[in-house]
């Protein structure tokens, strides 16, 4: 991207993280949307480097162009209105299944050493505490080429080990999904409120990019394992003017985003 | 034959205490709220619901009691996160709850819908969900040795209700936006409930066969009641009202609260007349299409 970034008191925290999540979109692939800031990376990156994407939305729809107004759910009139195709979830999640998905988007409130993540249950100190559920998230970690998930950076949000893998990520580590006959797929990329982590060949997390608003002993100290360091560890590239551009016009009120 | 049938009268005859209920279907969007509150208002009890999704419906009918078991891929108020009565229900009341993944949940209505025991997957491989659940059991493909797949169990609801744009009396509909599992749902369940935003002539359904989901001899009821995914959109009829699931989730975080909140807008309304009034006219105008925008006409001429 040619154009510059803006100081950081110019942007928040989730549009830095929106803009970090639309660059894993690589232009033409087929990308399994998901739920809430995913929402927005699909658009942003749709307005911007990769315009040939196309979203799959487990409802049913898929969508060539962005959605023309914010949406707070993929069932969103304005995510039907110009849509390439609207059915049913059997056909994305068939789409999904054999093999066509490039890149899935996950929320989750753990995420562990090896990019397993836990949107079910955690069980703590003070008893359990019931999540929502899986949704489509396990069924994405299961089967796309590959998945992005997206969550806040706390010791207690990436634990060594999660207390119930909803979404399969890289399980014990190398070669796991392959001994439980996942087809393909794990995890690429884990962004969150403080860095970009992304995994080696042995299938264990290690930090890429720590924010602008972040150190990288910051980082370490909030996450629940030994986290490793990449030897060419990095700062988050800040949003672009134009991402910046396509995050407001698209999220005028900042629900997602301020 | 006509099934046209009043709301009350659909809910009273087709779901006994006890039954499976499949609701919530085409995921966000038409959503059957209006027959949801009328099984809250009939007390029913020891209901098992069965969805992808819920957003807050499935919270409303567990905080009034009338739920013992939930099978389901995700509970809770899809924009603001948690929902707070299904949280309670299960860490404080201990709430059946058996978690299924949304392709799972599509798998098992489509079983129930082809006649078939179990239809194989590669989702949820490794997942803690599978574990221990009734629904998931690793088998191997009966064509090539060591290919080791998901079966996933077959569910039958004892009934699905769907919120459609309209239908005609003998429960002929025409749906359009995003399906979601409503098609095999309906085909899996033993009976099928409709509720139409409008009850139109059989000739303006059979003018479209393509746009017809749902085939009338699948259908028990039919009932007419605009307004009734409230506060899910309906595409073509009215928008999501957003700000109602913001103030739902404000208005239900403790026990007292969700009281408050049924009363107000459950068991205080007769029928979606009474809740649309209360809704008020003003933001039923807000919610309404500002632009139409019409699909070309098709030509089914031979």
């Amino acid at each position: 991207m040619p154009t510059a970034a803006l100081p950081p008191a110019t942007y928040t925290l989730s549009e830095l993280m929106v803009a970090a999540a639309a660059r894993e979109i690589r232009d033409g692939e087929v990308v399994f949307v998901g739920m809430r800031l995913p929402l927005i990376a699909f658009v942003v990156a749709k307005r911007t480097h990769a315009p040939n994407a196309v979203g799959l939305f487990e409802n049913g729809v898929i969508r060539s162009t962005p959605a023309p107004e914010l949406i707070y759910t993929m069932a969103d009139p304005p995510n039907i209105l110009g849509a390439t195709q609207c059915l049913d979830m059997l056909g994305v999640m068939s789409l999904l299944q054999s093999g066509r998905v490039h890149l899935g988007f996950l929320g989750a409130a753990e995420v562990d050493r090896f990019g397993n993540l836990n949107s079910t249950e955690v069980r703590g100190p003070k008893g359990m505490v019931r999540l929502p559920g899986s949704g489509g998230a396990c069924d994405i970690a299961s089967l796309a080429q590959r998945y992005v998930a997206v969550l806040e950076h706390s010791r207690q949000r990436l634990p060594e080990r999660v207390s119930f893998i909803t979404s399969p990520g890289n399980g014990e580590g190398s070669g796991w999904r392959k001994r439980v006959h996942l087809p393909r797929g794990g995890p690429s990329a884990v962004i969150t409120t403080k860095a970009v982590l992304r995994f080696g060949e042995d299938g264990e997390a290690y930090l890429a990019s720590a924010h602008p608003v972040s150190s990288v002993e910051d980082v370490i100290a909030h996450t629940g394992w030994k986290l490793r360091v990449a030897e060419n560890v990095s700062t988050t590239p800040e949003p672009t003017a134009e991402e910046l551009k396509a995050i407001r016009e698209y999220d005028r009120e900042g629900f997602w985003t301020s | 034959m006509s099934k046209l049938l009043s709301m009350s009268d659909a809910i009273a005859t087709l779901i006994p205490d006890g039954a499976s209920v499949a609701l919530g279907l085409q995921l966000e969007q038409m959503i059957p709220f209006a027959a949801g509150h009328e099984i809250i208002r009939q007390k029913r009890r020891g209901l098992t619901l069965i969805g992808p999704i819920s957003d807050i419906l499935f919270d409303q009918l567990i905080a009034a009691g009338c739920v013992e078991r939930v099978i389901a891929a995700w509970v809770g108020n899809v924009m603001m996160g948690s929902a707070y009565n299904f949280r309670r229900a299960v860490e404080q009341d201990g709430l059946r709850v058996t978690n299924l993944t949304n392709f799972a949940v599509a798998l098992a209505l489509q079983a129930a819908a082809m006649g078939v025991p179990f239809l194989p997957t590669r989702t949820a491989l490794g997942s803690d969900t599978a574990l221990n659940n009734e629904f998931f059991t690793e088998m191997e493909s009966p064509f090539h040795a060591g290919d080791k797949l998901h079966a996933v169990r077959a569910l039958a609801p004892d009934i699905a209700i769907v919120h459609v744009q309209r239908a005609d009396r003998n429960g002929n509909a025409h749906c359009w936006g995003n399906f979601g599992v409503m098609v095999e749902a309906v085909r899996a369940a033993k009976r099928v409930m409709i509720v139409a935003e409008e009850i139109v002539d059989p000739e303006v359904i059979a003018s479209d066969p393509n746009r017809t989901m749902l085939p009338g001899f699948l259908v028990n009821a039919v009932v007419e009641c605009p307004y009734g995914a409230h506060p899910s959109p309906v595409q073509g009829y009215y928008k999501r009202d957003d700000a109602f699931f913001r103030q739902y989730h404000e208005q239900t975080k403790t026990r007292e609260e969700s009281a408050a909140w049924l009363k107000r807008w459950v068991y205080g309304v007769n029928d979606r007349r009474d809740y649309m009034n209360q809704l008020g006219a003003g933001r039923v105008e807000e919610l309404g299409v500002k632009q139409h925008a019409y699909a070309v006409q098709t030509d089914y001429g031979y």
